[in-house]
């Protein structure tokens, strides 16, 4: 039998309802490729095998007597962002400790309600602070993918890059991931996968630890576009758990795929152009342009005036959320402690202690932002300054259907490049974070090879609520890419 | 405005994190790089602009105030780095 790894997850439920194999002998295969590769890539903090091998045995169980769910025996990776009852969660963080939830985020507990099966929790950014994954208190995640020319270890991005990586490097089947400023999509451009983030409020953020909470949103990363409308399905939904969840209707994303793009207008924003972007990042959105032309779109020419404001107002806004919702960690009721002299010096030593650089710089940026005599300066400002972004894309909107974008300015660069430089690194995300801060939806698809031969990304930015048209226009451009390229 | 050695020791306080002195200029440093950055918004014109605080255009929820959950204090304090009898132990807080 060829090594099942090798399978698509599309083609993995093809597979286990033929009865080519069952989810245990699936799970199994996963559970070694992630022994032989997780000591070099670092992407899974906790491997759940005995877990892993339990939810198969009973897949296996459902599918013989004829029940069978949407993810049937499919073995996924966590990001460790998600509340995965009686597993520790870490949020990469030393402050958790030992935490071990008593209870199930809402997006897990659909994927194990539709019959997937958990191989672990995967590494990310500190409480997904970063776009490198350098920020993790347990070590970087380290790409998959190398430079032709050299050896030189390079970063999957980030926040979400032990969920990029695992899929990159089948040590999965498909990954869940988190997307605040760009965790998802970037990652997914530096690991050739497919990273959606849906529209705010389309999957449940209970049980997810918090950021951001005006902006955090789930997704999964997959391996092809496919993978991703079946994975997004499972996870979407209402919930009266959050506040912010919507209550509509689930799409057909599958079905919407076979649409095509005849007729649609795909508008171009003339301000997704930065100094130094590469060349070649310019050359790869042309073609996507002309893959779209060649299958019957109209491509519109648009702006976005205020996009080069986005990701200033996003390190004001998610700051601010970031130092409330973070108020949480004081070593009293969860987590480490650290003990101090009296109640002021243990919740001081704590969180010095518990807490890594990047997230202190943010806790302290969004106290002072919010501290009196500052408010209106930055806070409220910063909140206008988002209306205008919102107002840009709602003026778009009257002239076309979706939005065609690079996904991130780079190809993955190497670890240790850009951690000396705060700006330098929050840059990554400035073609990513207007969609948080509008709360569409957008995907990021593998559509070419740099000269190095590196993974480089498209972005398709969708309506709220309209994942559909999303899914018909990344399918159109799938075909025509043709991406197939694995890691070496 | 610029963020000098005593703001970062109030906003430390402010936060509850415990800062040395040896690292304070440093990130003073760091913070008034990343403030200097965003003082590019005040080139947007944001006059009679509403301020946004939600990314989606929803009503909040409401709910009947009634218990839907409870009886559960094992689990509420399994993860506590102290407990006894059913409490949190904390350092003294009320003199």
């Amino acid at each position: 039998m060829t090594n099942l790894t090798e399978l698509n997850l599309n083609q993995a439920l093809s597979g286990l309802k033929a009865g080519n194999f069952t989810s245990t002998e699936l799970t199994q295969s996963y559970l070694k490729s992630i022994e032989a590769q997780n000591t070099s890539l670092n992407a899974y903090l906790v491997v759940t095998a005995d877990k892993a091998l339990e939810m198969a045995k009973a897949s296996d169980a459902r599918r013989a007597s004829g029940n069978v769910g949407a993810l049937e025996g499919i073995p996924l990776g966590i990001k460790d962002l998600f509340c995965t009852k009686g597993v520790r969660t870490t949020a990469a963080s030393k402050i958790l400790g030992d935490f071990a939830p008593e209870y199930e985020s809402t997006v897990t507990s659909q994927l194990w309600r539709d019959g997937a099966v958990m191989l672990g929790k995967l590494n990310l950014d500190e409480f997904a602070m970063g776009s490198s994954n350098e920020t993790s208190a347990f070590g970087s995640v380290v790409n998959p993918w190398k430079r032709k020319s050299s050896k030189v270890p390079l970063t999957p991005g980030g926040s979400s890059g032990g969920s990029a990586a695992a899929v990159a490097a089948h040590m999965c089947l498909g990954a869940t991931a988190t997307d605040t400023g760009g965790s998802i999509r970037q990652p997914a451009a530096f690991t050739g996968t497919v990273g959606i983030k849906p529209t705010y409020g389309r999957c449940s953020r209970y049980g997810i630890v918090a950021f951001a909470s005006s902006l955090d949103q789930a997704g999964p990363i997959a391996r092809n576009v496919t993978d991703s409308a079946i994975l997004l399905q499972s996870m979407m939904g209402h919930d009266p758990k959050d506040s912010t969840s919507l209550n509509v209707a689930v799409p057909d994303l599958v079905a919407a795929m076979a649409k095509g793009v005849k007729g649609m207008r795909i508008g171009i924003p003339k301000e997704y152009r930065v100094d130094g972007m590469p060349a070649e990042i310019e050359k790869l959105w042309q073609q996507g342009i002309a893959w779209l032309k060649d299958a019957g779109a109209e491509i519109v020419d648009i702006s976005l005036p205020h996009t080069k404001y986005a990701l200033p107002a996003y390190y004001i806004v998610a700051p601010a959320e970031a130092s409330s919702n973070l108020a949480r960690y004081d070593g009293m009721r969860f987590g480490a402690r650290v003990e101090g002299v009296d109640l002021t010096d243990t919740y001081e030593k704590t969180r010095a202690q518990g807490f890594g650089e990047e997230v202190k710089r943010r806790i302290l940026i969004g106290t002072y932002v919010l501290s009196a005599g500052y408010y209106d300066a930055y806070y409220l400002r910063a909140q206008k300054v988002r209306a205008r972004i919102l107002e840009d894309f709602t003026n778009a909107w009257g002239k076309c259907d979706a939005i065609l974008t690079p996904t991130a300015p780079s190809a993955a660069f190497g670890l240790g490049e850009k951690s000396d430089d705060p700006i330098k690194m929050y840059l990554n995300d400035v073609f990513t974070v207007t969609a948080n801060l509008a709360g569409l939806p957008a995907i990021s698809i593998p559509a070419a090879l740099d000269v190095d031969g590196l993974p480089l990304g498209l972005q398709i930015i969708g309506k709220a609520m309209d994942e559909e048209t999303i899914y018909s226009v990344a399918a159109v451009m799938e075909q025509a890419a043709n991406f197939s390229t694995r890691p070496a | 405005m610029s963020v000098d050695d005593a703001t970062v020791r109030k906003i430390t306080k402010l936060a509850r994190i415990e800062i040395q002195d040896s690292k304070v200029a440093k990130m003073a440093n760091e913070l008034n790089g990343i403030l200097n950055w965003i003082e590019m918004l005040n080139e947007v014109d944001v006059d009679g602009v509403e301020p946004m605080a939600s990314a989606v255009a929803i009503s909040l929820p409401t709910r009947d105030d009634e218990i839907t959950d409870g009886y559960i204090q094992a689990s509420v304090i399994k993860n506590a780095p102290k407990a006894d009898s059913g409490f949190f132990v904390v350092p003294k807080s009320v003199e």
